[in-house]
């Protein structure tokens, strides 16, 4: 027997050096590589056939639906504008599988076999770190919505357009405090996730200084990603009967923990963070998910510039079901690093991701976005709740 | 902690005790005949779900009738897994049976991820499995009741089959010696082929009440459970049907209580299973009620 397990360890050991060979495999310099594989000295060097573009997304798993969404926005604004310099953009969809490993190994593959100039994504703050780090020592610039304040800093090739987790776990507790007039709560997190455990830290934070009350916050329990039974958890907070339930995970688990709280008689409102926005929340949850609340990143009824419009006409057009806000962040990304390859007016990876990083009042459909030094944004949150079976927007917190 | 709180843990974890343990029968089974760990469980038990949601969802049977189909055809599956994967390999050393049912799991794992997309699709729930009751102040959703009862039942049920009928009798012979029960006229390929049937519909059912239990199905839902189970069955001493059902039960309620009485170490609970598997390996490598190898002269 031992020997056999012996067996199965080598196996392993063979199969994983196998898939870390095939990510490293090619060594060459992918930000010289454009000139290299034109072939004709100087001249038109600078510009391939086509631009090539990294849409590096979690297509498949447990984050499968972010991703699903994220790339319905990347797709449309191919569709709508699919030349940048004269020659056409080529999107490169790899799906990073909800897996942190994987996330790094796909971000490799983008940038080492697939040539990319830049690459958009990804949904997830775990899998966005995971990938960033390769993509950061490639110097390739990364444009994702991931919200962990952990995705960009000390970073110098990324850039993002949405907001950060502390602004949201300040949003979430400025309405438990202000409209709900809650004085405690209690915060159910996935300590798997970088995202959730760092919004459930600035919820905490926020909220024990809304309150003045260092006790406001009455249990803090955790599961684990691939959970599905919240029971135990929530039975604890249910004891301790705080006036909110602060839960900042993604959208799968949001409806399992709704339906699960509903049926065990607990009736206090349930908040959520920005990863509970896909439909999945509503299909799963049912009659559950009536009432849940969180802060998003668009919110139809809120967009009111000629842009926004657009994109939301163009989208229900081609999609036919209601515009989200992770489409809207890809449609946004999409557009804002085309704009500074035009500005540019090369690929040279450095000087677009120059061009992004001090990006000044460009006008996306999400707002009006200006990065500031460490990559991102400043932008007001939209509160949305479930209503009827569907996403309604309640109020705009801004910073 | 009061006794109504306590209440309401202890049904949590018995009903997610007793999942654990109908997935945990399947391994214990084909382990106790074949010595073989077969790790494509966990997929048959999502293939199950999934079969059920394509019923009532595609096919608009009746959930009754969904859940029938998905059973036999899970059983199915099991089955044709045995032949393609494992029975040419029956000779073979017991570590290349171990890699193909590795590999089955990924291709199995993979095939729903290709037909049904990697989103999660939300699993219909029967009306009748859509209430909570109250007992005093604890709350037992009917699901609950529907898990125990079809547990207790099927486990009886198997119990009977084992030990008091000729197909089970065979199935116990193949599990104490397999080339001597060959030579007793036993027809090993048909018994074989009915321990997959009975794991994988067990699986199958494991699979339907989960996703009735949480209503959505997703190719990668079969993951954490199957290990848990594959736990429970090592816990309670693999290859025994007994065992596994103990095994499952002893699982879900230590990670229901674990939350209960250390709310800190919320995080942990997965790790529970795992930390059990190595100190059970440690200290009684049979599990609970295992029985000591005898050594074949």
């Amino acid at each position: 027997m031992r020997k056999s397990l012996l067996m199965l360890l080598l196996v392993f050991v063979f199969a994983s050096s196998l898939i870390v060979g095939c990510g490293g495999g090619q060594k060459s310099e992918p930000s010289e590589k454009p000139q290299e594989e034109s072939g004709e000295k100087s001249e038109s060097a600078a510009l391939p056939d086509e631009v090539r573009i990294g849409v590096w997304e979690p297509l498949t798993g447990s984050l499968a639906a972010g991703g699903a969404q994220k790339l319905e926005g990347d797709k449309l604004a191919n569709e709508m504008r699919p030349t940048v310099l004269g020659k056409p953009v080529r999107l490169v969809v790899v799906d990073n599988k909800s897996d942190k490993v994987e996330a790094a190994n796909s971000m490799a593959r983008l940038i080492e076999q697939e040539k990319v100039v830049a690459v958009l994504g990804c949904y997830g703050s775990s899998l966005a770190i995971a990938g960033i780090n390769v993509s950061e020592k490639a110097k390739i610039p990364v444009l994702p919505d991931a919200s962990s304040p952990l995705v960009t800093q000390g970073r110098q090739y990324v850039t993002r357009t949405n907001y950060q987790d502390p602004f949201a776990g300040k949003v979430m507790a400025k309405y438990a405090v202000g409209t709900l007039q809650a004085k405690t709560a209690a915060i159910i997190q996935d300590v798997a996730q970088d995202y959730s455990i760092g919004l459930a830290s600035y919820f905490r934070n926020a909220f024990q200084e809304l309150t003045k009350d260092p006790n406001s916050i009455v249990a803090v329990v955790s599961y684990n990603t691939g959970d599905q039974d919240f029971t135990a958890q929530l039975n604890f907070v249910k004891s301790k009967n705080p006036d909110v339930i602060f839960v900042p995970g993604y959208y799968g688990d949001g409806a399992l923990l709704a339906k699960q709280a509903r049926e065990m008689g607990i009736k206090q409102p349930l908040l959520g963070g920005d990863a509970w926005e896909a439909p999945e929340l509503i299909e799963v949850g049912g009659k559950d998910a009536e009432g849940l609340t969180f802060c998003s990143h668009f919110a139809r009824e809120a967009a009111t510039s000629e842009k926004a419009r657009k994109f939301v006409e163009a989208y229900e057009s081609k999609y036919g079901k209601p515009v989200n806000a992770y489409s809207a962040i890809a449609f946004d990304n999409y557009n804002l690093l085309l704009d500074c390859i035009e500005k540019v007016g090369s690929l040279d990876t450095e000087a677009i991701n120059r061009e992004l990083r001090s990006t000044k009042n460009w006008e996306g459909v999400t707002g009006v976005i200006t990065i500031d030094e460490t990559g991102n944004p400043i932008k007001p949150a939209p509160i949305l709740r479930v209503e009827n079976g569907e996403f309604h927007y309640v109020c705009t917190v801004t910073p | 902690m009061t006794l109504a709180l306590f209440l309401q843990h202890l049904a949590n974890g018995i009903s997610l005790g007793s999942l654990y343990a109908l997935v945990a029968i399947g391994y214990t089974m084909v382990y106790g005949i074949l010595r073989l760990i077969n790790f494509a469980h966990g997929n048959i038990f999502t293939a199950g779900a999934y079969l059920a949601f394509v019923g009532v969802a595609l096919l608009q049977l009746s959930w009754g009738a969904a859940y029938v189909m998905a059973i036999v055809l899970t059983a199915a599956l099991g089955v044709l897994v045995e032949r393609v994967a494992y029975k040419p390999l029956r000779d073979a050393p017991r570590i290349s049976v171990l890699i193909s049912a590795i590999a089955v799991s990924f291709l199995l794992e993979n095939l729903m991820v290709i037909i049904f997309g990697g989103r999660p699709k939300s699993f219909f729930r029967p009306p009748v499995f859509d209430q909570v009751m109250d007992i005093g102040s604890v709350k037992v959703p009917t699901v609950t009741f529907a898990i125990i009862a079809a547990s207790a039942v099927l486990v009886i049920a198997l119990s009977y089959m084992l030990y008091r009928t000729k197909p089970g009798l065979a199935m116990r012979a193949l599990s104490s010696d397999f080339d001597t029960a060959r030579l007793m006229a036993i027809d090993v390929d048909k018994t074989v082929a009915l321990t997959f049937v009975v794991g994988s519909s067990l699986a199958a059912v494991g699979g339907i009440l989960w996703a009735i239990k949480f209503p959505q199905v997703n190719p990668f839902m079969g993951g954490l459970p199957g290990l848990k189970a594959f736990v429970a069955a090592v816990l309670g001493g693999i290859g025994n049907v007994q065992g596994a059902t103990i095994g499952g039960l002893m699982l879900g309620l230590a990670e229901v209580l674990l939350v209960a009485v250390f709310p800190a170490f919320s995080g942990y609970r997965d790790a529970i299973a795992f930390v059990a598997l190595i100190l059970i390996l440690l200290w009684k490598p049979t599990g609970i009620l295992g029985q000591e190898g005898r050594v074949k002269v």
